[in-house]
């Protein structure tokens, strides 16, 4: 390692044995691809096991067919159209509840943390609730909801609350008090110090509520479908165990986890979109 | 010269949080303060940590109440926080997510002042702390001392009267402070703001001050109030190395000494 503290990401690194004289054009390719070969490597390894595995009799192919044959199968399950029928499904109920916890938790959370004695009377409350196993609430849910739509949404919505209103909630609890002060020194009136100062600064911790809510949804919305639903990914999961459509089964996993990759992309993207200011390197906490 | 702010007979009293065991006390953090600050003039206030300076400022800022006494502003009683006067904090307070433009225009955007009129106030005091080319940059990106540049451009930006600083400087290396102890006198030579600045060092108050106003430990009183009659401190080089400067800063120190060895014991009482 060279004696700098900086991150060796500009153009030459610190190791010593890249100071090797590479022609230009390959110097500069290695310098685009290397960050996408280091990022893509264990996946690549792991893709690989995965495929030759049962294909050199390590794991049963019945069990774990081989990644390029559930690939196959994938494609051709998705050009009938099928998959993405399901997937349309799961989308619509996974989105409309995170929505609904986005429009009701952000509101009660400011409500609740501005009002000091409200959050009083109710935290103990909520922390009862938040604490409550959701998958046990499953068939208080069918009882009210049925088994349509609205229990899957509801159940999510269920799980997705919580974050978003204990995350909303302490990020208006924990507003730098010099920024209080600051306000109140320009005696500023009660909703320009919640809307300029309060809100502002609830930002972060809100969209890591949202986060979390968004993994949440993900798995209510699989375990929801697998115990009552007619189509959906949770459905086409356990629809596959029961026709012993092996490759099936791996192929509704893989979509089930690069819809929540691409959730989460999505919310890291707003995060920071509405979070620039703070610069977005790790620990970097200036002084 | 006409007095600005006039603090008479004023205490403070807190209670005390009640900690396993103990009940809940009256602790008195300043006792009968009496003291005139005129108008345009330079004051400091130095004395131990704990020793109360903080309550003062907040209570002339507006932002708590005397227990007993009363501060006058401009012969009249002072009610509550109001844009005659500005306060930079030492924490700086800067709003992490509004730019440095952003944070210096921001009491005139509360005030409801039109975005091109208060953009145009607050680069003209971003040129004054010497910060125009950073204007665009948010507070993680700047500096402590650009930080507290931008803090005190952002305290002028509403045109107070009273500019009340608590310690502006202490969380800043020894050279930059200097540095911006220097550009703050220049600033308050060419804005005449009646400025009262809080310290617990005592080279600082006897450089920034007319006057320097000793205050005690536990309850803080006014020890002292003593004339500064340096002249032209910012255009003095190396004024700290003046023997009229020796000679003022040992007798703030020997009025201050015993202060703080009583402030020190009653830390460890």
């Amino acid at each position: 390692m060279s004696a700098s503290s900086e991150p060796a990401s500009s153009d030459v690194g610190g190791a010593p044995w890249e100071h090797v004289n590479r022609p230009g054009w390959l110097h500069r390719t290695w310098q685009v691809l290397r960050p996408i070969f280091e990022r893509s490597l264990a996946i690549v390894l792991f893709l690989l096991a995965w495929e030759l595995a049962p294909r050199l009799d390590l794991i049963n192919r019945t069990f774990l067919p081989p990644f390029s044959e559930v690939v196959v199968h994938g494609v051709q399950f998705a050009a009938t159209g099928e998959l993405f029928v399901h997937i349309g499904v799961s989308l619509s109920r996974a989105l409309g509840g995170f929505f609904l916890g986005v429009a009701t938790a952000i509101p009660l959370g400011l409500l609740l943390a501005w009002y000091a004695p409200l959050e009083r009377y109710f935290n103990p409350l909520l922390q009862l609730l938040r604490q409550t196993n959701p998958v046990s609430l499953f068939p208080v849910f069918i009882l009210f909801f049925g088994v349509g739509y609205a229990t899957k949404v509801a159940i999510i919505y269920w799980v997705v609350v919580w974050p978003i209103l204990l995350g909303t909630m302490a990020g208006v609890k924990y507003v730098d008090p010099a920024l209080v002060k600051y306000a109140r020194s320009l005696s500023l009136s009660k909703w320009q110090l919640f809307s300029k100062v309060i809100i502002p600064s609830t930002i972060p911790s809100l969209i890591t509520g949202m986060r979390l809510a968004a993994t949440y949804s993900f798995l209510m919305l699989v375990i929801s479908e697998m115990i009552g639903a007619s189509s959906g990914l949770g459905f086409l999961v356990t629809n596959a165990q029961y026709v012993l459509s092996i490759h099936l089964l791996y192929v509704a996993v893989i979509v089930i986890a690069l819809l929540g990759i691409t959730a989460n992309y999505l919310l890291v993207k707003l995060e920071t979109r509405l979070t620039s200011w703070k610069g977005h390197v790790s620990g970097d906490e200036r002084f | 010269m006409s007095i600005k702010i006039r603090l008479s007979n004023v205490s403070k009293t807190f209670t005390t949080r009640a900690a396993a065991g103990v009940a809940p006390a009256p602790f008195v953090a300043l006792q009968n303060i009496n003291l005139d600050v005129r108008t345009g003039e330079f004051l400091t206030i130095v004395g131990p940590s704990g020793c109360g300076k903080s309550s003062l400022l907040d209570m002339i800022g507006g932002l708590s109440k005397p227990s007993s006494g009363e501060i006058l502003l401009d012969g009249k009683p002072i009610t509550g926080a109001a844009l005659d006067r500005g306060i930079v904090f030492q924490q700086y307070a800067l709003f992490p997510w509004r730019t440095a433009l952003q944070n210096v225009a921001f009491a005139l955007e509360a005030r409801g002042m039109p975005k091109a009129e208060r953009f145009e106030i607050a680069r003209e005091h971003l040129a004054l702390v010497g910060l125009s080319e950073f204007e665009g940059r948010y507070p993680h990106e700047l500096s402590g001392g650009m930080r507290q540049r931008v803090a005190i451009a952002r305290s002028l930006a509403h045109d107070p009267a009273v500019l009340l600083m608590d310690e502006p400087f202490a969380a800043l290396d020894a050279q930059t402070r200097e540095t911006l102890q220097g550009e703050l006198l220049r600033i308050w030579e060419r804005a005449r703001k009646t400025v009262i600045f809080i310290t617990h060092g005592l080279e600082e108050a006897v450089y920034l001050g007319q006057r320097v106003a000793v205050i005690t430990s536990r309850p803080g009183r006014v020890k002292a109030v003593i004339d500064i009659p340096l002249r032209d401190r910012a255009s003095t080089e190396d004024l700290r190395s003046t023997p009229e400067f020796g000679a003022l800063r040992h007798q703030v120190w020997s009025l201050i000494k015993d202060e703080v060895v009583k402030a020190q014991a009653l830390e460890l009482s």
